[in-house]
């Protein structure tokens, strides 16, 4: 680390260039003020979107009580389920193969692999989308549930492998030779062992996987049957008839989930990492 | 450096996992191998079979699809074929504003990336949280939320309007303007996070010994700092392209009609009226190899640097 550097007795701070904070600063306003703005104005009474006529939680009752709200419940849950469980297998999958590619030595095809897991993420997502609806179509799949949870599981394994296998890199293998050594099987080493060491990476690959899943538009628009919709294929239905006030209190509930599980995977990530940072 | 040599810790553990190695890759290389990759070699297939009518294929070799999207052969298709312009212009379009949301982005991100890295490392860690969320947020909610703010009747052009400031309000949504502004605020993000890993990692010994050699600090800036820094920003601009340029929703909800990029031409083949599969297929391939030659260029780009480094 750079603590071997002598302290500078220069007048000026090297580090420093005028007119960096400000662009920082502007670049978390570009960023931050549509969402605020959309959560702010999705408490506002008035029936006008634009002019503020005082607070109330209107909206949300109508999300959740209104007339569009049994077509909202539906896609979050269609949105929820295939989202679980497309984290859920997209994990087993990125974790077993983060320990087949880190954990099992050199071998010559690690390249061709590493490529392979990682191909998801450099397709584009349209072609991606394009490719799935015309295999579906071919083997004449029914599309529905099932092909949007299947094409999900692809896009979520290099997710779901990034932050695990990123865990796994900085854990020795010293602490699973040790059991071994003291007469664990090979399966209690990796039970006892391992995968408690490797699980704060494991629960961030899931909870990434989970938040990439219920995110997704455009793959899940392809390969959608008619009638099935998730909550981003329905938003989107909805806004293409303008942007009501219910629209705005969705977005703002999904914007404090995705706040709160980017925190959780954020925590989680660190947890028990300083040590391994010690180390490096 | 970081790292070392880690897997040198007792060969047994390895050798447990090494026997079990393909068991544990299989389930990720086969649900990778048929549902990506299959359907990816299939596409290029398809846009080479010939057009039904209502969406399906012929299994007919043809290059119609190709001969649609490059050339012009007139009206009843006897005339000698010339350049078409009418997709080349969607996709050079697409191409001018994937690469200039790029800039902007390296513009106001390298800054940021810069500014973060350089903080104490307790407020380090709060910038850093902050410019993970947007990384996160559903794109879908992002982009309305950009069309909410700048659209005729939307917050910006009422507060103009109340100020006095304006008498009507500024077109925004529709415009080749909206869609750029939509590329480079919804891949920002993706442009910080590469540069910023760069950064951290910077020794600035070297903009010491550069002020030591009387360089002032945009010239260390622009001949140690930069180079030092490249691969996190070449990296960056790559995240920020190769989605840029297949982008839908920018284009689609900030757009409109008139401002038709690659995602929507697509899209429109498979869903919209247009209908044509095999020529959807043809124009994704053209912008899977434009991706693809970006992707090779840098990955070429890398194992240069490695061994210039090495």
């Amino acid at each position: 680390m750079s603590t071997g550097i002598r302290k500078p007795a220069r007048k000026i701070d090297l580090r420093r260039y005028p007119g960096f904070v400000h662009l920082a600063v502007f670049c978390m306003i570009i960023l931050y003020a549509p969402l605020l703005i959309v959560a702010v104005y999705s408490f506002n009474a008035s029936t006008s979107i634009t002019l503020w006529g005082g607070f109330s939680l209107q909206w949300y009752e109508e999300v959740f009580f209104g007339l569009e709200s049994a077509k909202f419940k539906d896609a979050a849950w269609n949105s929820f389920t295939i989202a679980i469980s497309a984290a859920v297998v997209s994990t087993c999958f990125a974790t077993s193969a983060a320990l087949g590619m880190l954990r099992a030595g050199e071998f010559r095809g690690r390249p061709v692999s590493f490529a392979l897991i990682n191909l998801p993420l450099m397709v584009p997502e349209i072609v991606t989308a394009v490719a799935t609806l015309i295999f579906f179509n071919w083997i004449n799949f029914e599309r529905g549930i099932g092909t949007i949870l299947v094409a999900h599981i692809v896009f979520c394994i290099p997710f779901a492998y990034l932050p695990i296998a990123a865990r796994l890199e900085g854990i020795s293998g010293i602490y699973e030779q040790a059991a071994l050594d003291l007469y664990a099987t090979r399966w209690e080493a990796f039970r006892l062992v391992l995968l408690p060491l490797m699980a704060p990476g494991v629960l961030s690959g899931f909870l990434l996987a989970f938040i990439i899943s219920l995110d997704d538009f455009i793959i899940t628009n392809f390969v959608k049957g008619a009638g099935v919709e998730t909550l981003p294929t329905a938003i989107f239905g909805a806004v293409k008839q303008g942007i009501k006030p219910n629209i705005m209190a969705i977005s703002t509930l999904l914007l404090v989930l995705s706040f709160i599980f980017v925190t959780l995977s954020w925590l989680i990530g660190r947890m028990g990492t300083d040590s391994g940072r010690a180390a490096d | 450096m970081a790292g070392g040599v880690s897997s040198s810790g007792g060969h047994s553990v390895s050798s447990a996992y090494a026997a079990v190695r393909n068991w544990l890759l299989a389930p990720s290389w086969i649900t990778i191998a048929i549902f990506m990759l299959g359907p990816v070699l299939l596409m290029a297939v398809y846009s080479f079979l010939t057009k039904e009518f209502r969406g399906g294929v012929l299994w007919e070799f043809s290059l119609a699809s190709y001969d649609q999207f490059f050339f012009d052969r007139g009206l009843f298709g006897d005339e000698p074929p010339k350049l078409h312009w009418t997709y080349l212009a969607i996709y050079l379009r697409s191409f001018i504003q994937a690469s200039v949301a790029t800039l902007l982005c390296l513009a106001i991100g390298f800054p940021t990336a810069y500014f973060i890295a350089t903080r104490p490392a307790s407020t380090r860690m709060v910038w850093l949280f902050l410019i993970t969320i947007p990384y996160w947020v559903n794109l879908l909610i992002r982009t309305v939320s950009m069309k909410f703010l700048i659209r005729d009747t939307g917050p910006i052009n009422e507060w103009l309007i109340s100020f006095g400031l304006l008498e009507a309000p500024i077109k925004m949504v529709n415009t080749d303007f909206a869609v750029q502004l939509g590329l480079f605020y919804s891949y920002l993000p993706f442009m910080v996070l590469p540069i910023y890993a760069a950064v951290e990692r910077y020794d600035f010994a070297l903009s010491e010994a550069a002020a030591d050699l009387y360089a002032d600090r945009w010239t260390t800036l622009w001949l140690v700092l930069l180079p030092a820094v490249r691969p996190g920003i070449i990296a960056g601009c790559i995240l920020v392209f190769v989605p840029s340029l297949g982008a839908f929703l920018a284009p689609d909800l900030l757009g409109g009609a008139k401002n038709f990029m690659i995602g929507s031409l697509i899209e429109e083949q498979f869903k919209g009226a247009a209908g044509n599969w095999p020529f959807g297929a043809a124009c994704a391939m053209v912008l899977l190899t434009m991706v693809l030659v970006a992707v090779f260029l840098y990955a070429r780009q890398q194992a240069a640097n490695a061994r210039g480094g090495g």
